[in-house]
């Protein structure tokens, strides 16, 4: 076990520029991506909106757009599943919160490099910027989906609109992210072998650390394999190599100069990055919803040590079934078979994740916070959308269903809506501490159920479409004869994602309104155990002034028999009855 | 000390949320079993035991997900802070080794017993006498080329394509085997034949499927993929594309003619050589 006993205890800095702006402290690095994804996530939305509006009532004039044509319903559609997958689903729950709060539950000072983590910071804003860059380019963003498929997207405008420098830009943007996104995932795995205080042995790490750690080591495999991909399809598109195109291509009757490249290729890069991407974005969304869980039943986690192996099982079974995205690709039928298998044993770690849930909330005496709604109605999400999957890993299966709105429903419930929810329960969990202000519990709650109903009403409903055979990815459901009876369905999903989306502007409403006017928060105002509720609400520059404290316990030690209280904090000596620390 | 009153909240929260799990799960199971959006009936054998698999998933999926929300709607009623103390529990390794072997056994089990028709679909050796017919996708449309009676595809190369001239496929007419080929908008087929279809496409990936098939295959650059189908019911039915193509995807169809065997001699005569 490491300790800092030497690392620098560093100043505040002064001046506006360098303590908000390029500012090196963890904490307002965290609040930076937090504010970026949810700026991104507010344009996300935006134009799966505009997109909903134009699959229900096509020939609508919408506003920037006039009537929608297909390629500007695919741009939107390519610009949404990009900036919610890096700009939302990978930015707020592990470079924020984990930002924020990991050197804090591990009783460290800052991050283990800095400077490093400013830079992530800088480069995941410019890389948005370029992203959205390419919606005011001749030509507009590309069309290609946020999966980006060779040839469509190697070929240049040729091919379509938005496929000239619109996709470029979108290639560049995301080969920033993943830079910005190694240099995270670097800094995180460091930090959390190297500066948890004395006493914090890996057994008596938050689950949420545990979380971010192996999160971390993901991205560091998946980023880097995507980093490679992209510049290898930038220059397939501008130093005329062939790394995915094969020969003798004919397109708008033109003859393709490109030869000996394979398309398979790119879809195993990508997806090699893009399931692991799956689990980057609900890891940490499984560590939120522990600690929460446990926080609010009053109950040490059940299975702690199941919960570790559960994650690791999760992330390291998550790095071999890239291929269960692929089964119709024309990649060898035998391979399917072992990425089948594979994929079907992710659902065992999975299931063991819900039942320690479940064991934890049995026996508790469940404080319903708002924090506490959101945890569990991941819960509910991560069953759901988990069990679809079982039906898509399963090559027999997955023909009639592969690339239709089942495959949609499924990934937007566990991957995008699941993963939010985590994002919901760590804001209002930490909003108190980040800020010293609690958030508004009848709006916080107002916003729970309409959106634990909405994502529901759009969502479920979509695994019907999928059933009836409706391809995703169509901008218009007219000229297909058999999506003429789902149309109704499509209305309601609809209405219900424009309620949806509408009520998270009670959301942003009660960010900004209890920042000014929210009750003000005690230190520990949950009576939670971990280091993070020790410090003053917001913490300290340096989050313990030097004085770092000692660990004697696990982090879930609450209802401890005999303790006059019903949590014992992390740091606490052993005044009290000695508590088991593994299960 | 019992547990901080301040947090309780109102008893009316977890009944309302288990209210809510509850109505979730009846209506969402309703809505599967009483299949008011439904895959169509499936014109192949294969189809049939695909549709086999779906069921028996559906249905461990299905009581997974009715015990799971209703078990969650329970513990949050039975176990909301009535201001006693939780019961101090750090878990249970023999439960951990139960669920974990059960859904090892239940989860890997159903893969294993999917196999068998993915195998099927890809390894079933043609009757004899099999109707080769060669698919080809393009941006936005599908063509169909038959080998005519000689029962060889002729030549082509990329440099004779000329849609204009009615060549999309750049047949090359100085080869003997390509002049009997027939080259049609609509694929026709005749019931109860193997029919070998050969995937191929001219400029970026493309997917043929049909869903009374229960058929769906990417058509990959540079490559040509082998996979066959025997329909069983005549009738016509919808080809559409379902890999992202460009801007008319959504627009890039065409039908598939399950014909009497008579009949599709007679519709194949009709399309004349190329």
């Amino acid at each position: 076990m490491a300790t800092h006993a030497n690392a620098a205890v560093h100043e505040a800095p002064r001046g506006f520029i360098r303590k908000y702006i390029f500012s090196r402290d963890h904490k307002v690095i965290g609040i930076q991506y937090y504010l970026l994804a949810l700026v991104a996530v507010f344009v996300g939305m935006f134009l799966s909106l505009l997109m909903r509006l134009h699959l229900v009532w096509p020939n609508l004039e919408l506003p920037f757009f006039g009537v929608m044509t297909p390629e500007q319903y695919l741009a939107l559609m390519t610009m949404h599943g990009t900036i919610m997958v890096f700009f939302v689903l990978t930015t707020a729950p592990q470079s924020g919160f984990g930002n924020y709060f990991l050197p804090i539950q591990i009783g460290a000072p800052d991050m283990a490099f800095p400077t490093l983590n400013m830079l992530s910071f800088w480069f995941t804003f410019v890389s948005f910027l370029v992203l959205l860059a390419a919606f005011f380019i001749t030509g507009g963003a590309p069309i290609s989906g946020w999966t980006a498929y060779v040839p469509l997207s190697a070929l240049g405008e040729i091919a379509g609109p938005g496929l000239g420098w619109g996709q470029s830009l979108w290639i560049i943007s995301i080969a920033i992210f993943a830079g910005a996104s190694l240099m995270g995932a670097l800094n995180f795995i460091t930090t959390t072998l190297d500066l948890r205080t004395k006493g914090m042995s890996l057994g008596r790490l938050p689950l949420t650390v545990w979380a971010w750690f192996i999160t971390a080591i993901l991205a560091l495999l998946g980023f880097a394999v995507l980093l490679a991909a992209g510049i290898l399809l930038l220059l397939d598109r501008h130093a005329g190599t062939s790394f995915f195109v094969p020969g003798g291509l004919i397109v708008s009757d033109k003859l393709i100069p490109h030869r000996g490249g394979s398309p398979l290729l790119w879809q195993h890069l990508f997806w090699f990055f893009g399931h692991p991407e799956v689990y980057i974005a609900i890891l940490p969304g499984m560590g939120i919803v522990s600690h929460v869980l446990s926080t609010f039943s009053r109950k040490p986690i059940f299975g702690y040590r199941a919960m570790v192996l559960a994650m690791s099982a999760i992330a390291f079974l998550g790095l071999m079934v890239w291929g269960h995205h692929m089964f119709m690709s024309g990649m060898s039928p035998y391979s399917a078979f072992a990425f089948s298998l594979l994929t079907m044993s992710i659902g065992v770690p999975s299931a063991i994740k819900t039942f320690n849930w479940l064991g934890t909330l049995w026996g508790g005496q469940i404080r319903f916070t708002t924090a506490m709604l959101f945890a569990v109605g991941f819960v509910s999400l991560f069953v759901s959308g988990g069990l679809s999957g079982i039906f898509l890993a399963q090559p027999a299966v997955d023909i009639p269903l592969h690339d239709t709105y089942f495959v949609v429903a499924h990934f937007h419930i566990i991957m995008g809506v699941a993963a939010i929810f985590g994002i919901f329960a760590a804001t209002y969990y930490w909003f108190p501490k980040i800020t010293g202000r609690h958030m508004s519990k009848p709006l916080g709650k107002l916003h729970f159920w309409l959106t634990f109903v909405g994502v529901y009403a759009i969502f479920m409903p979509m695994h019907f479409l999928g059933l009836a055979g409706h391809p995703r990815r169509y901008a218009d459901t007219t000229a297909v004869t058999f999506l003429e009876p789902l149309n109704p369905v499509h209305f309601f999903m609809t209405i219900a994602a424009f309620i949806t989306i509408a009520v998270q502007l009670v959301f942003v409403l009660n960010l900004v309104w209890s920042l000014w006017k929210g009750k003000k928060a005690a230190i520990n105002p949950w009576e939670a155990t971990t280091l993070e509720w020790t410090v003053s609400s917001p913490p300290p520059h340096d989050n313990f002034g030097g004085h770092y404290p000692r660990i004697y316990r696990g982090p879930y030690e609450y209802s401890v028999p005999g303790a006059d209280k019903d949590y014992i904090p992390q740091h606490l000596p052993e005044a009290v009855p000695a508590a088991g620390t593994g299960d | 000390m019992a547990s901080n009153p301040q947090y309780r909240g109102s008893a009316l929260v977890p009944f309302v949320f288990a209210l809510f799990l509850v109505v979730l799960t009846f209506a969402t199971v309703y809505i599967f079993a009483a299949r008011i959006w439904w895959f169509p009936e499936s014109i192949t054998a294969l189809g049939r035991a695909i549709d086999a698999q779906f069921m028996r998933t559906l249905w461990i999926t299905g009581i997974v997900f009715f015990l799971a929300q209703l078990a969650l709607a329970f513990v949050l009623v039975r176990y909301r802070d009535r201001g006693g103390r939780a019961h101090y529990s750090h878990g249970n390794n023999t439960m951990e080794i139960l669920w974990t072997t059960a859904t090892a056994i239940l989860f890997v089990g159903l893969g294993v017993a999917a196999e068998g028709a993915w195998a099927a679909y890809h390894s079933q050796a043609p009757a004899a006498n099999p109707l080769t017919v060669e698919i080809t996708g393009k941006q936005f449309a599908w063509t169909f080329r038959y080998p005519g009676p000689d029962g060889q595809f002729g030549r082509t190369a990329p440099d004779l394509v000329n849609d204009a001239a009615g060549n999309p496929l750049g047949l090359d007419l100085n080869d003997p085997a390509a002049q009997d080929d027939i080259v049609t908008p609509v694929l026709g087929v005749p019931v109860n034949r193997d029919v070998v279809a050969l995937l191929k496409t001219k400029d970026v990936t493309h997917d043929f499927f049909v869903r009374e098939l229960r058929f769906k295959q990417d058509t990959v650059p540079g490559m040509t993929i082998r996979l066959q189908f025997r329909a069983e019911k005549p009738g016509s039915y919808e080809v559409v594309c379902a890999e992202l193509c460009g801007l008319g995807h959504h627009r890039m169809r065409t039908e598939l003619q399950v014909l009497p065997p008579e009949e599709f001699e007679r519709w194949l005569a009709e399309q004349g050589t190329f």
